[in-house]
C-alpha cells in the first residue's frame, strides 16, 4: 500500500504571531517555521503503518516556497521515502493558495502517484480552515475519515475512529480513502541524527503548479487582518469569600 | 437572497448549534430554509418548522442519511445549494466534516468558522488560533459557510410555522458505513452551550484529582472542560478539551482551575462573560484575562469554594 502525506509549512505553534501594521496579514519574516503539527502526526501514522508492514512507500508532498523543502526533509527524517514540492511564491497562509486550490493540486498528484491512502492533518494552524482533506475526498470521489484518533487497516477495509463532539465515532471506509488526523492519533517521534542525515539524500522533486494544471488565484480576498479585541482582565481577589461575594453581587453570574 | 441552513441533529432533537447558525443567517438577511437530512427524522423536521424566522424546511428522510455520513450528505447539499445564495452549517465536527465536501463539489471556496457577518459577501473569521481576525470577501456565486456558534445568538426555537417539503436522498455512495458511536454519558449540560463551565488543567496532577472539578461543576450546575495539557496527560477525555484544537465556549461564567493559559486554550474561552482563574503561579498568563484571579493552592481553594457556594 502506497501512502501520500500532504504537509504544510506553517509558523511554529510556539510563536506568538503579530499582525502586520498595514493589516494585510500576519508577520512571517524572521519567524520560526515548522511542519504543521497535525501533518507531523499524519507522517508519523504513515511511518507506523509502514513499520507494521501495511505500507510500502510514503510520499510526502507540500505546496509552498523553495524553503518548504526544509519541512519535507523533516518528514523524511521521521520516515517518509520521497518528497514533492509544488513550488509557489504565493502566500500559503492567507490571501493566496486556498484549501480548494490545494485540494485540486493534490488531486492532480494523486492521479499521478496513485496512492491507496492519503493521510493529512485535519487543519493547518495558520488559516485554521479544516477543509482540504474533505475537499480532496470530494474531488476524487473517495471515502473520508476526518479527525481520526485511531486507524486500523485490514486489506481493503479501513476502520477509523473519529473525535466527534459527542464522543468517538467509528466508521468503516472503502479504500482508497482520505484520513485527516486529530491530536490524539499518535505522538510523533523525535528524528534521530542518523535519520536526519539520511533524509538529506532522499529524492525530492520540485514541480510547478502550472505543470499540474492548477490556478492559485484566490476566491477570497483579504479585506484586513487585525488583532482580536483585547480582553481587560487582571482583576484579583484575595480569598474564596471575596470571590463568592464578587460573583454573586458584582458579576451577578451565580 | 435565500439561505439554506444545514440542521445538525441526532434524528430526535435539533442541536442548539443549528439555532446559532440560523442566527447567523438572520444577519445575512434573506429567506431562510432549513435542511433536515436524516433517517426517521420527522420530529426534527417538525421542530425545525417551529423555529422563529424559518420560511421552509426541506426534509430528506432515508436510511443512508441517518448518521450524517459526508459521502451521502454532501451530494445532496451540493445539489440543493445551487438554488441558494448562501449555505450555512454549524462549525461543529458535523459541519466541519460535511460542508467542505459539498463546497468542493460546487467548486466553491468555503469560508470556515465565521465570527461575524459584515455583509452578504464579507465575513470575519479567527485565524492563527484566534490571535488574528481576518475579514474576507468571497467572489464565489454561492457562499458556503460554517458558523462559530458562540459568536451568534441562537434564534428562538418556537414561534415559526414553516411548511415542510419532502425531498429525495441522492442514495448511498457505498463508500463508507457507520459502525458505532461511543457517547460519553453525562447528566451535566453540554459543554458548548452550558451557562457555567468549570475547567481543569495540568495543575490538577492526576485523573483522580479531577473529582474536585466535578464537585464544583455539579454544585454550580455547570459543564466540565479541560485544557489540552490535561487531556494529553490523560486526566479526561478529548471531547472535554477547550481551545483552538478543541471546543470553543463562551459561557456566562468560566472557572479555570490549574490552567496556565496557553494561547491555544485562551482561543477557546476568552469570549466568556466572566472568567475566574485559580492557580498557584501568580504570573500565569490566565490571570491577564481573568476578571477574578485567586492565587493559591487549588486543592484548598476549590473544595472551600464548593462548600461556600
Amino acid at each position: 500500500m502506497k501512502i501520500l502525506v500532504p504537509i504544510k509549512r506553517v509558523v511554529d505553534y510556539n510563536v506568538k504571531v503579530r499582525v502586520k501594521a498595514d493589516q494585510s496579514g500576519v508577520e512571517l519574516a524572521n519567524v520560526k517555521m515548522s511542519v504543521n503539527p497535525f501533518d507531523e502526526i499524519a507522517v508519523e501514522e504513515a511511518v507506523r503503518l509502514k513499520e507494521a508492514g501495511k505500507a510500502s512507500e510514503i510520499v510526502v508532498v507540500t505546496i509552498g516556497p523553495e524553503k518548504a523543502q526544509e519541512q519535507i526533509r523533516t518528514a523524511m527524517a521521521i520516515g517518509a521515502d520521497r518528497g514533492i514540492l509544488v513550488k509557489t511564491d504565493a502566500p500559503i497562509d492567507l490571501g493566496g493558495v486556498e484549501p480548494l486550490a490545494v485540494a485540486k493540486t493534490l488531486k492532480a498528484l494523486v492521479e499521478k502517484e496513485k496512492p491507496d491512502l492519503v493521510i493529512m492533518g485535519k487543519q493547518s494552524i495558520d488559516d485554521d480552515s479544516n477543509q482540504t482533506g474533505q475537499m480532496l475526498s470530494a474531488l476524487l470521489g473517495w471515502s473520508q475519515g476526518t479527525f481520526a484518533s485511531k486507524v486500523e487497516i485490514d486489506g481493503d477495509a479501513v476502520k477509523v475512529t473519529r473525535e466527534v463532539d459527542g464522543g468517538l465515532e467509528t466508521l468503516s471506509l472503502k479504500a482508497p480513502a482520505i484520513i485527516t488526523t486529530d491530536l490524539r492519533l499518535n505522538e510523533p517521534r523525535f528524528a534521530k541524527l542518523p535519520d536526519i542525515m539520511k533524509a538529506k539524500k532522499k529524492e525530492l522533486e520540485v514541480v510547478e503548479p502550472a505543470a499540474l494544471g492548477v490556478d492559485y488565484t484566490p476566491r477570497l480576498s483579504i479585506v484586513k487582518v487585525v488583532e482580536p479585541p483585547k480582553r481587560v482582565g487582571g482583576g484579583k481577589v484575595s480569598s474564596v469569600d471575596e470571590l463568592v461575594d464578587k460573583l454573586k453581587n458584582e458579576a451577578k453570574v451565580i | 437572497m435565500s439561505i439554506l441552513v444545514i440542521a445538525e441533529h441526532d434524528n430526535k432533537t435539533i442541536a442548539n448549534a443549528s439555532l446559532n447558525a440560523i442566527g447567523a443567517a438572520h444577519k445575512i438577511h434573506g429567506d431562510i430554509h432549513v435542511l433536515v437530512a436524516g433517517s426517521s427524522c420527522g420530529q426534527v423536521a417538525d421542530a425545525a418548522a417551529k423555529i422563529a424566522g424559518v420560511a421552509k424546511v426541506l426534509k430528506a428522510d432515508a436510511p443512508e442519511l441517518g448518521h450524517g455520513l459526508a459521502e451521502n450528505l454532501a451530494p445532496l447539499i451540493a445539489d440543493l445549494g445551487k438554488d441558494y445564495s448562501h449555505v450555512l452549517a454549524p462549525s461543529s465536527t458535523f459541519g466541519k466534516n460535511v460542508l467542505p465536501r459539498a463546497a468542493a463539489l460546487l467548486d466553491v471556496q468555503q469560508i470556515s468558522d465565521i465570527s461575524a457577518v459584515i455583509d452578504a459577501d464579507t465575513f470575519e473569521r479567527p485565524v492563527y488560533a484566534g490571535n488574528a481576525i481576518a475579514t474576507v470577501k468571497s467572489s464565489d456565486g454561492i457562499k458556503l459557510i460554517t458558523v462559530r456558534g458562540t459568536n451568534f445568538d441562537a434564534v428562538a426555537a418556537e414561534g415559526g410555522s414553516a411548511e415542510i417539503e419532502d425531498i429525495s436522498s441522492k442514495g448511498d455512495s457505498g463508500l463508507s458505513s457507520f459502525d458505532k458511536l461511543d457517547v460519553v454519558e453525562s447528566d451535566r449540560p453540554e459543554l458548548t452551550s452550558a451557562n457555567i463551565v468549570v475547567s481543569g488543567g495540568r495543575g490538577l496532577g492526576s485523573k483522580e484529582n479531577f473529582a474536585i472539578i466535578e464537585k464544583l461543576a455539579d454544585k454550580l450546575g455547570g459543564a466540565i472542560g479541560a485544557s489540552r495539557a490535561a487531556v494529553d496527560a490523560g486526566y479526561v477525555a478529548n471531547d472535554m478539551q477547550v481551545g483552538q484544537t478543541g471546543k470553543v465556549v463562551a459561557p456566562s461564567l468560566y472557572i479555570a482551575v490549574g490552567i496556565s493559559g496557553a494561547i491555544q486554550h485562551l482561543a477557546g474561552m476568552k469570549d466568556s462573560k466572566v472568567i475566574v482563574a485559580i492557580n498557584k503561579d501568580a504570573d500565569a498568563p490566565i490571570f491577564e484575562i481573568a476578571d477574578y484571579g485567586l492565587v493559591g493552592d487549588l486543592f484548598e481553594i476549590v473544595p472551600e469554594l464548593t462548600d461556600k457556594l
